[in-house]
């Protein structure tokens, strides 16, 4: 069998360390002894195709999700999955999760003493079409408090989890809002490395706005690219 | 064309909000011939269960194949296991437990290094993690595929070996998922 080409391993640029003290729930759950190299085979170039069977069709409008609608401001986020040499991603699952408008979670661990809101899970998915175009409609997050240390909110941010084609190139995210005062004092943007940040926070996208109705933000997300084929780096090492 | 890599950020504490579908843990449906349960506890440097964390397994078919236009072997349409998803996904209850109802898979042929022993490849995403840990869970009663496996061979120490092998216990599998500490998991950088 020919060997498979691999998912480029991202450099120190990217990817946050695992260990952060800043993030003080780092301290008793990073791993200290070193990772052990896994070389990519058939178990990490391949992974889940989860299919249309798991998209309902109000799973992208999280305004649409109930009775009514709910408060705060409507937004529309959208974007694409595209790979790391520029490749789209189609047909691929995108999940995401969010507090409501005043900054609370649905979920019984969020002790937020803000309002939750009747109109709102907070729960979105889609598939991303033939391009690997996605677009949830939704309202925009408020920042709430968290018990990191004394006096500390996290900003506006939306969770996105994604699939791409292969285990290697599963990702757990946060879209974070423009301009957002709260950036610089926020451990867990603060710890991706500085030149990286940016590629986290989505922008004003008037394409992306629905005229009369709600602001647009864009934003891509790129995974992984494919490693050079073994024909086509023949002539060096592995 | 190189575009730069959207970077991690941790699942956080809430992803239950979006990430908990009814089926997660069915990575064959219930009622399947020979399925297992395959799951055990995550525990914290301090030993202390991990109740916020979301494991997820991707793994080969009892054949040792996978339904993806990558494995060039792929399985003839209709050959495979009915409702096999080769994907599993569990949330860890308050006392850190997880699990997944699965079918052993085969062994894989490794193009560099003969051949790989069945496992299950296996995300750990938690508050607390910045980006995911990766290990896997290899097979008790596959004591020569396991002897012969390229990756467990690459670790030196019998003693850590052996925390990637999965215990009998009962009728299902177990496998403790150890963060940090003493008896910590060894974890894969991919």
């Amino acid at each position: 069998m020919a060997e498979l080409p691999g998912y480029v391993r991202e450099g120190p640029g990217t990817d946050p360390p695992l260990d952060f003290p800043a993030y003080r729930a780092t301290r008793l759950r990073v791993p200290r002894r070193p990772l052990v190299p896994l070389p990519q085979r058939l178990s990490e170039v391949t992974g889940p195709l989860l299919g249309e069977g798991r998209v309902g069709e109000l799973d992208h409008d999280l305004t649409a999700q109930h009775a009514g609608e709910p408060l705060g401001e409507r937004i529309v986020v959208a974007g694409r999955v595209l790979d790391g040499d520029g490749r789209p991603v189609p047909h691929t699952l995108v999940e995401v999760w969010q507090a409501n408008a005043g900054g609370r979670y649905r979920h019984d661990g969020d002790r937020h003493p803000a309002p939750l809101d009747p109109n709102f899970s907070g729960a979105g998915r889609c598939l991303t079409d033939a391009e690997g175009r996605w677009r949830f409609v939704t309202v925009k997050p408020g920042a709430y408090p968290w018990q990191n240390h004394d006096n500390a909110w996290r900003p506006a941010h939306i969770h996105f989890s994604l699939f791409g084609r292969a285990f290697a190139q599963r990702l757990i995210t946060q879209m974070y809002f423009p301009g957002d005062p709260l950036f610089g004092f926020d451990p867990i943007l603060g710890s991706v490395p500085e030149a990286a940040r940016q590629r986290l926070v989505a922008c004003l996208d008037l394409d992306v706005t629905v005229p009369g109705w709600g602001l647009g933000y864009r934003w891509d997300i790129v995974l992984r690219g494919r490693e050079a084929t073994p024909l086509d780096n023949q002539d060096e090492d592995p | 064309m190189t575009l730069p890599v959207t970077p991690s950020q941790t699942i956080g504490p809430f992803f239950a909000v979006g990430l908990c579908w009814p089926d997660g843990p069915d990575v064959v449906p219930a009622g399947t011939p020979g399925a297992v349960w395959v799951g055990g506890r995550v525990t914290d440097g301090a030993g202390d269960p991990v109740p916020d964390a979301l494991v997820e397994t991707w793994q080969a078919d009892p054949q040792g194949r996978f339904a993806h236009p990558d494995d060039p072997r792929r399985p003839a349409g209709g050959a495979g296991v009915p409702g096999f998803r080769g994907f599993g996904r569990c949330a860890t209850d308050a006392s850190g437990r997880w699990a997944v109802r699965t079918l052993k898979p085969g062994p894989l042929p490794a193009p560099d290094a003969g051949l790989e022993a069945p496992h299950l490849d296996v995300s750990v995403f938690a508050r607390g993690l910045l980006h995911r840990v990766v290990t896997r869970v290899y097979f008790p009663d596959e004591a020569d595929a396991n002897a012969a496996d390229p990756l467990l061979a690459s670790i030196p120490d019998p003693a850590v070996r052996a925390r990637l092998v999965a215990v009998v216990d009962g009728a299902g599998l177990r496998f403790d998922i150890r963060l940090q500490g003493e008896q910590e998991t060894p974890f894969l950088a991919i």
